[in-house]
């Protein structure tokens, strides 16, 4: 234990460790200092002078931003010397600053107008004409508005020391300078807005909310990101029911203040003038408007036409990747007890099964590691993927864990991701050849000539610095599935400390369609449909039978579908059209096909019944990120003539004549907790919005074929079907950048 | 293009320095004076050198007003009006050169011959009004020197034209 410092602020003790900042000691104590740039977590800057305090014995106020605290010094937050100071600060911040509160996106949460409020700067002494600059549009995304602009180099700092990108400098000098983008004009960057949230004022401003409302006028609900495996927290702003504007307002949850530009800007696809708002029937060949109840009843029928003519062997089911666990939990008891098949799957993009399957055979089903431990950790594996476009958040926390902690950071990958720069050892190895190299890492097999493409000697010395670390973070894409999971499982643990695991799936829900078992061959929870046990455990919940025998995986149930063996399908939330590149003719022996979406994709043109479903923005339930932790999503607005997949599958399930005692996502969740192993989990930290870790185990058959397991390789600005509808993502020059592009 | 004798001029330079970046206000100054302004390839050069972002040394150039991003006369007109030379007549001599130049503060001619600013102490205030072209000052101006100078720069051009 190392001393604390005492000192006395305001007339009170206090007691903090060494090394702590004058304005966090004060902000432990509940006394807030005014910054403006002085921001946790970024480098000190020192510029602005608002958080002046006086400390006895020395001759002039002294900074709180920069000052570290001493034994025995005694600091008084709120003089009149001090409030003096700081009103002269900002008469002078206002000197050139238009006051243009009425109007400026930022007023009413705006910390120089509390600040001018508190310290009452509002008479000048300045009597010459302020100096005007135009509003300068720095990308579709972001604007930046001179006049209004502080100086306090926030938004350069976490571009810099949060994002790696670099983007923004200081231009001119004196009462002219001001903040210059990286492209003359413009900005070329990742376009994640992080520079207008942490902006103080109205100096940058978003492209998406500027000049649309007023921050009281809206309704705030927190709720998840839906867009990629990493499962930010986001609290979205509606207004009339249109959603303006995303951002995690009170910091808390997995992501700090951190959103991609999907999660800050790409949620807009929910305002879409394309979403489907009316059932579509085919009729004579074309998808015509109809009722709900005439869609749905019409499902039903041709399905049990289906089943009663050709068995439930001739339908499948393919789930979704992005929607709830409840939806997901549901839609395999909808397959498996109503209608009798295990012909279910779903578009697999990280082989978790695989990884559960792994440390439960090695007694470890407790190493995975969550988000905040990604932050946290002193050692960091990355195999494959490219973090950056595909999880921004981990790789995001993969950067504070250098930054912040010193932790080292391992690269195994094919390509030049961006991560290498904040790597100590960079292993490039040859295409697809991530497999390889966790063997050979292994000692299982030598390297051949050509895995590793830089110095023969890089392999050996890679693994020996990693024998050195303890507790390492242990993150794999798809380059890593199958036996290969378990290469790397049996290795990982064989280094020091209590190594942990991430499996890297694309979508907001893609861990939870795992968990939730929407596969052929195993139940909720990782239980093999082979268990006896497992089996009869769901089949005395629900009362029902269910299939014995494996169904057909996604490849099958797409093979079956061409041999004409599956006659009916259902697709919930997935555009297998498009994802596996399907022609028309690929679906010709189908007499049925239904679709449940958001949009009238490739898939749902083919199908003969589309249900306009609600989006992530109109319904409750939760989402599991890609560390397997549960987070709740909250309704925020509704969408006229849309239904949750949830309603759908419970109408569905009435007009098959079933009894279930579902009334809401809530009742689902219930029994998710009570009958799915590692979903035990508290209920209220869930409900007031944390995320909370599930913990797995089971033994899933193993992989089946390899293809089943693929990523998409979604980059920043891409998130499968969502994205295409997404004004914003779109509007990006970046979007335009080949794959993999490093800001 | 930057010539080679100017990247050799890079290398001597930063050799001298014994942190690189510290080299970044001579380079942009050689530079310029090769190009007449600073251009992105330059920027990209010396950033590329000296091991700093491009935008790094965007900052330096905007706070230097020596520095320009586009190219200005290949005479810079550059009148002060600070205090010893606007007590005797800097403002004046400005207008004069503004309304014979035909351009305002910090405009180029339209044959690129000359441009003009308006600039602060040139340190020459023992010379007021003074006012410098490029490299060279002129002091104690008055409007008939600046017609002169004009004339004779004009003539010097025309001059060097023809030899091409
Ligand atoms: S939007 Fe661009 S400039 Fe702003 S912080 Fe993000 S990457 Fe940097
Ligand atoms: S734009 Fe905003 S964050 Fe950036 S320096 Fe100006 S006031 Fe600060
Ligand atoms: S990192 Fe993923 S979850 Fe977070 S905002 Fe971006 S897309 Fe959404
Ligand atoms: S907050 Fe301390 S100087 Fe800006
Ligand atoms: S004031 Fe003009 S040179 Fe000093």
């Amino acid at each position: 234990m190392v001393d604390l410092i005492k000192l006395t602020i305001d007339g009170k003790p206090v007691a903090v460790p060494p090394g702590t900042l004058l304005i966090d000691a004060a902000k432990q104590m509940g006394i807030e200092v005014p910054s403006f740039c002085y921001y946790p977590g970024l480098s000190l800057q020192g510029a602005c002078r608002m958080c002046l305090v006086a400390i006895e014995k020395m001759p002039k106020l002294q900074t709180a931003c920069t000052t570290v605290v001493g034994n025995g010094m005694v600091v008084h937050t709120e003089t009149p010397e001090v409030a003096n100071a700081r009103k002269a600060m900002l008469e002078f911040l206002l000197t050139n600053h238009p006051l243009d509160c009425p109007v400026c996106d930022k007023g009413g949460e705006c910390e120089l107008q509390d600040a001018v409020f508190r310290y009452g700067a509002a008479e000048t002494r300045f009597l010459e004409t302020k100096q005007h600059e135009e509003e300068k549009k720095f990308s579709s995304l972001v604007y930046y508005d001179r006049p209004r602009c502080i100086l306090c180099y926030r938004c350069i700092r976490v571009c810099d020391e949060g994002m790696d990108v670099n983007a923004y400098g200081i231009g001119f000098r004196g009462a002219h300078s001001e903040i210059i983008p990286n492209r003359g004009e413009h900005l070329e960057c990742e376009e994640c807005g992080a520079c207008i949230d942490i902006c103080p004022v109205g100096a940058l401003t978003s492209g998406t909310y500027r000049y649309k409302t007023r921050p009281w006028e809206v309704t705030y609900t927190g709720t998840v990101c839906n867009h990629c495996g990493d499962g930010c927290k986001t609290t979205l702003s509606v207004r009339n029911n249109v959603v303006i504007r995303a951002n995690n307002r009170d910091h808390s949850g997995v992501n700090g203040e951190f959103l991609c530009v999907k999660g800050r800007f790409g949620w807009d696809f929910v305002n879409s003038e394309q979403r489907l708002t009316s059932p579509l029937i085919r009729k004579n060949g074309k998808q015509e408007e109809a009722s709900w109840e005439e869609a749905l009843a019409h499902t039903a029928e041709r399905l049990q036409a289906v089943l009663a003519q050709h068995g439930p062997g001739a339908v499948a089911v393919i789930g979704s990747n992005r929607t709830t666990n409840e939806e997901n939990y549901l839609l395999q008891r909808f397959a498996r007890s109503v209608l009798g098949t295990n012909n279910l799957d779903h578009h697999r993009t990280a082989d978790f099964s695989s990884l559960v399957r792994a440390l439960t055979e090695a007694g470890a089903a407790d190493r995975h590691a969550t988000i905040e431990e990604i932050g946290a950790a002193s050692s960091i594996l990355v195999i494959g993927n490219d973090p950056t476009h595909q999880h921004p958040l981990i790789a995001y926390q993969v950067r504070q864990a250098v930054r912040q902690h010193g932790a080292r950071l391992y690269v195994v990958n094919a390509g030049e991701i961006k991560l290498r720069r904040q790597a100590s050892q960079y292993l490039q190895v040859s295409p697809r050849g991530e497999a390889e190299a966790v063997r050979a890492l292994a000692g299982q097999v030598t390297a051949s000539q050509d895995l590793c493409t830089g110095e023969a000697e890089a392999l050996p010395t890679f693994a020996q610095a990693l024998t050195k670390e303890s507790d390492t973070v242990v993150i794999f894409g798809d380059e890593i599935q199958g036996q290969g999971v378990g290469d790397l499982v049996r290795w990982g643990l064989t280094l020091s400390g209590r190594t942990r695991f991430v499996a890297l799936g694309d979508y907001a829900n893609s861990r939870g369609a795992a968990d939730m078992g929407l596969f052929p061959d195993t139940l909720p929870g990782y239980q093999p449909l082979s268990s006896e046990a497992a089996r009869q455990q769901f089949e005395s919940a629900w009362g029902s039978n269910l299939p014995t025998t494996s169904g057909r995986n996604l490849r099958s149930i797409l093979e079956g579908i061409r041999a004409g063996e599956i006659k009916a399908l259902l697709v919930f939330g997935a555009n297998p059209v498009r994802t596996f590149k399907l022609e028309k003719a690929a679906f010709a022996g189908l007499q049925f096909l239904f679709v449940a979406e958001l949009f009238r994709t490739e898939t749902a043109e083919f199908a003969d019944i589309v249900v306009p479903a609600t989006s992530f923005a109109e319904k409750s339930g939760t989402m599991t990120n890609t560390c397997g932790q549960v987070q709740a999503l909250k309704r925020t607005m509704r969408k006229a003539g849309t239904r949750s997949d949830l309603e759908i599958l419970l109408a569905l399930a009435r007009l098959f004549g079933q009894k279930w005692p579902y009334q809401s996502s809530e009742d689902v969740l219930r029994e998710i907790i009570a009958l799915v192993p590692g979903y035990g989990i508290p209920l209220p930290g869930l409900l007031v919005g944390h995320a909370v870790a599930t913990r797995p185990e089971g033994a899933p058959p193993p992989l089946e074929r390899p293809d089943l397991v693929f990523s998409s390789r979604d980059s920043l600005f891409t998130s499968g079907t969502l994205s295409r509808y997404s004004w914003a993502l779109n509007s990006v020059d970046e979007a335009k950048k080949p794959y993999g592009h490093a800001f | 293009m930057l010539s080679d004798a100017l990247k050799h001029k890079f290398d001597t330079v930063i050799a001298r320095y014994p942190l690189k970046r510290s080299a970044i206000v001579p380079l942009l100054l050689f530079a310029q004076d090769e190009i007449g302004h600073v251009s992105d390839e330059a920027v990209e050069e010396i950033a590329r050198r000296v091991g700093v972002r491009p935008i790094e040394v965007v900052e330096d150039i905007g706070y230097y007003s020596m520095l320009h991003r586009k190219p200005v006369g290949r005479y810079h007109f550059q009148v002060c009006t600070n205090i010893s030379c606007m007590l005797r007549g800097g403002e004046e001599i400005f207008a004069h050169c503004a309304k014979k130049l035909g351009i305002g503060h910090k405009q180029t001619t339209p044959d690129g011959l000359f441009s003009l600013e308006e600039v602060e102490c040139l340190g020459a205030c023992c010379g007021a009004p003074a006012m410098q072209v490029n490299y060279d000052y002129y002091e104690n101006l008055t409007p008939e020197k600046i017609d002169e100078l004009i004339e004779k720069l004009r003539r010097k051009d025309q001059g060097s034209r023809i030899k091409d």
